[in-house]
């Protein structure tokens, strides 16, 4: 079995159809419902991080199995500004735009796996997992 | 998309059924302040048993939609909070503060009466 979804974020309403591909997703590999809302929150603030700081890039969701073990994996990707403090961004509050700064780190702990990949000017790409219990 | 707000004597009863994007969600802060100060109405429920997720974002404009109405002179209860979206808010470190819940929509319309007759 191999799933794999692509949704490019454009606009507020690929918000909503990234996290509703992933609520499918997560249910299809057998996550029970605190994990899909767990992979969803997850998916939304990416996707909505990418639409406010980056204007634009795109969600991947797929499965993995390795070694008999199910899990979740999602990939945010632009070509935006990039992060300049990585450590900073991490931190709980911290918001360059109002908001409650509580994405990035919220993604960390919602989902098991997570890391940054970001140059100034070139982009970010943000790899997180979740995997099936 | 419009989110319906109801009247019903001095109050106002929400029922989030869609999947909320940030436009609607600004859209019905609007609209319920609009309400509050057409109608006069003193409590309002807001009913998110069908939401099955609340992101930093929605989080967000819901705290300030109870503050903003607090400043209006009308008492908000958020009920039906499901309980995947209240762990996950707790994951994302947001806790709500001095937001005032109740379990359904019932209990909420009477955490509002005592409020309020009191
Ligand atoms: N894809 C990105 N490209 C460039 N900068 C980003 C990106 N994602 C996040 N950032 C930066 O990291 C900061 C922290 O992001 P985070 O999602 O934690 O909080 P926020 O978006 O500011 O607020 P919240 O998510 O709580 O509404 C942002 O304010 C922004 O400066
Ligand atoms: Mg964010």
């Amino acid at each position: 079995m191999n799933i794999q979804s692509c949704v490019e974020v454009r606009n507020e309403w690929d918000i909503v159809k990234a996290r509703q591909e992933g609520r499918n997703i997560a249910k299809e590999l057998g996550f029970g419902s605190v994990d899909q809302a767990r992979i969803t929150t997850a998916i939304s603030e990416l996707a909505r991080n990418i639409y406010l700081y980056a204007g634009k890039g795109r969600i991947e969701i797929s499965n993995l199995d390795s070694s008999g073990k199910i899990g979740l994996r999602i990939i945010a990707s632009d070509d935006g500004p990039g992060i300049k403090d990585i450590r900073k961004v991490m931190e709980d509050g911290f918001t360059t735009s109002g908001g409650l700064g509580a994405g990035l780190p919220g993604v960390k702990r919602l989902m098991d796996e997570f890391s940054i990949d970001s140059k100034e000017n070139e982009g970010t790409e943000i790899i997180t997992t979740k995997w099936l219990r | 998309m419009r989110i319906p707000i109801l009247k019903l004597h001095e109050y106002l009863l929400i029922t989030i059924q869609v999947d909320l994007d940030d436009k609607t969600a600004l859209q019905f802060q609007e609209d319920l302040l609009e309400k509050i100060h057409n109608t006069g109405a003193k409590g309002v429920v807001i009913d998110l048993t069908s939401v099955d997720m609340i992101d930093s974002f929605i989080a967000k404009v819901l705290g300030d939609v109870v503050r903003m109405s607090n400043l209006m002179g009308a008492k908000v209860v958020l009920t039906g909070i499901q309980p995947a979206v209240a762990i996950t808010l707790i994951d994302l470190g947001i806790m709500l503060k001095n937001v005032p819940t109740a379990l359904d929509l019932e209990q909420g319309l009477d955490k509002l009466k005592q409020e309020l007759g009191g």
